[in-house]
């Protein structure tokens, strides 16, 4: 098992997650051997493009989504081995917060219950001390929770919106939160908004992030590592800084290259990607990027490549990394 | 330079909705010319789509507008229905954001190309067949034989947004409007795709407007940007000149917004407090006043003019303009 | 900190909420006929009405009369108390027989979109034979069997509304369990039965009503359309689908016999769907988004 955190006992630590569901009499591999682990009080950025299963990963990990196989530890604890009562108490030290803020609450509940939910499951009888949390996590993410508690979801834009659910996140004070994409809907003036309200909320409450985007540069301003995924796979995983600076996959570079730069002087690269991604139903042997990496040769289609370390706590899978 | 092939001469958008009038397009004045590529910079809500809607004359019924659009000589908005039918498809394109809602789902795609080609080119069935298949070849679809075959839900995001892009091209259009072309793809993808519209617009010498909410797409890819919000443009210039020299609040604070790859992690982002104003309540000042860190009284009062500055073809629309020296960002 | 969302207060201030939706006059008309009818259904053995069933053999297929104020029908009984009355027999089996489909159909519909799997197929393939089953027949069955009367009819045709309730909670419990929200509540650890009563049914509860008064129109024209062939109500009793079948005898002597109770289930009818399409706009939550 990969040992890729510096420190020691990291929070969550997933080994070699596999899953997969069907489609039809299909099978989609959606993650196929994924480990990685997460370190108590860092945000480690998952990026990739639609399809490579950073969200399923996500899932996964809090076990609304079976794996296959493989394990998932958090905090010494086995997740993927728990079922029932032990995995619903569970559930109250790790949260999820989506991509869609106004698909997320209930269209039919005042806010107020919706962020007050955790609580009632958690079994906080104390309806007084229901309110007070609420209020505190409302007033936390910028909301006044006199004048937002008694309305309806509808009546709220999708960053007011996303703010709520933050907060409903919050309210049982967890240790770690998935965040699956949850900037990708929301106007750019209001993105950032709710990036620093993310920073923000971890340090004052302490957490531990897992943000998984398919946009880099939101990424990165919010992850300590970053980890790429293509087509179910790791390719990369790395310090921010360094890893944008010095890609070591094929994958990554084409990544960072493909962005839109907002100046003029930079005149767009013809991008040198080939083709699409192919299928997770039938994805290519060996390495999965081969098909459209410019540096494929017969060794990528022959031998999976492994993660290992290029530079210091960057590791690659790649059989021919970028110098 | 040649004259400009479209012109959008204070035109002004309203839809009555149960909470009131809505001002969805409130005066707004661009032109463009042949070749050229125009991009509209925009968040939800600021109008961008209205005005594609209004230069298409495909607003819903209920909607009202004033102002002219002038299209290769002809005003679009006073132009019968037969007519614009005809313009529809063959010089004026669309590309929609949405690839999956804007081809049909129950019809092939070789069905789908090729009614546009013979409706609008009247050729015979063989002669239509081999232009999809060179249009397909041209944006890049592998194989189009066999793809004139298949259907929609077959085919990839990025495909099929090619596959749209063929349709629009495929009667050599004189403009071309892409409505977020490239929002529902990957980034890779929407590389590829930018490309393919940039090329394809040099060879056919075509006029384009690219709306989007992303300074980045335009960056590199558009002649002239117009920053669009609550229905007014408030900021039009080159496009060098606009990131060099930005000169309203609106447009710095959106590009100061967007998180870059060179700012380290976890640097707090310049973010824009508050939200884009309710467009069924204008307000009586400059719509951006309540969000501008340099509002001072007059921006409550009334709504700044498009005023030009100093380089030609600048045009900005505020009281308090920014003075940027050099380089991009806060 | 660059992220108070303040402008929320001024918001609060000014805006109404809700967008006031004029209810047309049509509605008013719709609701104020169910209101009589409901009424007079409700009071008619309180009222000043002739007994239904008295025949006064001298007094048949009479015209309009003080005495009578709607005549009398082929065997000499007041026909304006039979309407009344029979409105009793139309409603009381059109709201009680959708509302035993509703409750039904609907638990099984919102458990079968939500745990899928092998007790979906069970309860969907129990109601495609519910379904493949001719209707007439079963009513049939079930009245020779035990008995005709009210109560067995409403039980009949509760029974046979099942599988369309089904349909509509399972379709609307598939849309909404791959929601977010839903998602989100297994996430905090809720138990099955909470998201089901907390989440599903309040969402799937309005698709369900909206189609509850379709489905009461509906049963309205069917029992009417069972007591015309016979196999409904019983005689003396009347409803107003018999009262159609016997005016059927009148037709070239009294048509007012047969079309007074048809007109009564038409605009009844009608009227339910006006105020059920109504309800259903107004109670959709995103009437307030643009």
């Amino acid at each position: 098992m990969m040992q890729l955190a510096v420190r020691p006992e990291p929070l969550l630590n997933v080994d070699n997650l596999v899953v997969e569901y069907g489609l039809g009499n299909k099978t989609v591999h959606a993650v196929s051997g994924v480990s990685l682990q997460v370190a108590r009080g860092e945000t480690l950025g998952l990026v990739g493009e639609s399809g490579c299963g950073k969200s399923t990963l996500g899932r996964a990990v809090l076990q609304l989504r079976r794996a296959k196989s493989g394990r998932v530890m958090f905090d010494g604890e086995d997740l993927t081995a728990m079922e029932g009562e032990a995995l619903r108490k569970m559930r109250r030290r790790v949260q999820l917060i989506f991509q869609d803020p106004i698909a997320s609450l209930n269209p039919r509940r005042r806010i107020g219950d919706i962020v007050a939910e955790p609580l009632i499951v958690a079994g906080v009888k104390d309806a007084a001390e229901r309110k007070r949390r609420v209020h505190e996590v409302l007033s936390a993410v910028g909301l006044d929770p006199d004048i937002v508690a008694g309305r309806l979801p509808h009546e709220f834009s999708g960053g007011q919106c996303q703010r709520i659910c933050i907060a409903r996140s919050l309210v049982l004070n967890p240790e770690f939160i998935v965040c699956d994409e949850p900037v990708s809907a929301l106007d750019v003036s209001i993105r950032a908004q709710i990036l620093n309200l993310l920073e923000e909320m971890k340090v004052r409450f302490g957490l531990t992030l897992l943000f998984i985007a398919h946009d880099l540069a939101v990424v990165k301003a919010v992850s300590d590592r970053v980890a790429v995924m293509y087509l179910g796979r790791l390719c990369e995983v790395g310090p921010s800084e360094q890893l944008f600076a010095k890609p070591a996959h094929p994958y990554t570079g084409l990544l960072l290259q493909a962005i839109p730069v907002p100046d003029p002087d930079v005149r767009p690269v013809e991008s040198v990607a080939i083709g699409e991604p192919p299928s997770p139903i039938a994805p290519p042997s060996g390495c999965r990027f081969r098909t459209r990496c410019p540096r494929a040769d017969q060794r990528c289609s022959a031998e999976i490549p492994e993660l290992r370390e290029i530079a210091p706590g960057q590791f690659a899978a790649c059989h021919h990394p970028l110098a | 330079m040649s004259a400009p092939l479209l012109t959008i001469e204070d035109v002004a958008v309203e839809l009555p909705t149960p909470r009131g009038n809505l001002r969805a397009v409130d005066h707004v004045d661009l032109s463009l010319a042949a070749g050229r590529t125009l991009g509209i910079v925009g968040e939800s809500g600021c109008g961008k789509t209205m005005l594609s809607r209004a230069v298409l004359q495909l607003l819903p019924k209920k909607a009202k507008l004033t102002g002219r659009v002038m299209f290769d000589g002809e005003d679009l908005v006073r132009l019968n229905a037969e007519r614009l039918r005809r313009l529809r498809g063959r010089d004026l394109a669309v590309v929609f954001q949405d690839p999956m809602t804007s081809l049909n789902p129950v019809l092939t795609i070789g069905t789908q190309l090729m009614e546009t080609i013979q409706e609008h080119l009247e050729l015979d069935a063989p002669a239509a067949r081999k232009r999809s298949i060179e249009l397909l070849a041209a944006v890049g679809i592998p194989a189009p034989e066999q793809r004139l075959a298949q259907y929609p839900h077959q085919c990839s995001g990025g495909m099929r947004q090619r596959i749209a892009i063929a349709i629009a091209l495929s009667c050599e259009p004189k403009l071309l409007i892409a409505d977020e072309p490239t929002t529902a793809l990957d980034v890779t993808i929407q590389a590829q795709i930018l490309d393919l519209l940039a090329r394809e617009q040099r060879r056919r010498h075509m006029a384009m407007i690219i709306i989007t909410h992303d300074l980045g797409v335009v960056a590199g890819r558009a002649d002239e940007v117009a920053v669009m919000y609550a229905g007014r443009v408030v900021e039009r210039a080159p496009t060098p000149a606009l990131f060099k020299r930005m000169h309203m609040p609106y447009t710095e604070a959106l590009l100061a917004a967007i998180p870059k790859l060179e700012t380290a992690p976890h640097t707090p982002l310049p973010a824009i407090s508050g939200r884009p104003p309710d467009p069924t309540r204008p307000l009586r000042g400059c719509s951006f006043a309540p969000r501008c860190r340099y509002a001072a009284g007059r921006c409550h009062e009334a709504k700044p003019e498009l005023k030009s500055a100093e380089v030609p073809g600048h045009l900005y629309a505020c009281f308090h303009p920014i003075q940027m020296a050099e380089g991009i960002g806060a | 900190m660059a992220t108070l969302e303040l402008s929320i207060q001024d918001e609060a201030a000014s805006a109404p909420v809700r967008g006031r939706r004029k209810l047309g006059l049509l509605f008013w008309l719709a609701s104020g006929w169910l209101a009589i009818i409901l009424a007079l259904a409700i009071l008619a053995p309180v009222l000043p009405l002739q007994n239904p069933t008295d025949m006064d053999m001298l007094e048949r297929r009479a015209a309009f009369s003080g005495e009578h104020w709607l005549g009398t029908d082929g065997l000499g009984r007041d026909e304006l108390a039979r309407l009344i009355f029979g409105a009793r027999v139309s409603l009381t089996v059109g709201l009680i027989a959708p509302m035993i489909s509703l409750v039904f159909g609907g638990a099984l519909g919102l458990l079968a979109g939500y745990f899928r799997g092998r007790f979906e197929t069970l309860v969907v393939g129990s109601m495609d034979v519910l379904l493949a089953f001719p209707p007439l027949i079963f009513a049939l069955a079930v009245t020779a069997y035990l008995g005709q009367s009210v109560p067995n009819l409403t039980l009949i045709l509760g029974v046979l509304g099942i599988p369309a309730f089904m349909r509509v909670a399972r379709a609307a419990t598939l849309t909404l369990s791959r929601r977010e929200f839903v998602i989100a509540a297994e996430a905090l650890g809720a138990s099955h039965a909470r998201i089901l009563l907390r989440e599903l049914l309040p969402n799937v509860i309005l698709p369900l009503l909206a189609f509850f008064l379709l489905g009461v129109a509906v049963t309205i024209v069917v029992e009417g359309a069972l007591s015309f062939l016979g196999l409904g109500v019983p005689p003396p009793m009347a409803s107003w689908g018999s009262m159609i079948g016997e005016g059927r005898e009148s037709l070239d002597v009294a048509p007012r016999l047969a079309f007074l109770p048809a007109a009564a289930l038409f605009l009844t009818v009608l009227a339910f769907n006006l105020v059920g399409d109504t309800l259903r706009a107004l109670t959709d939550p995103r009437q307030g988004a643009l």
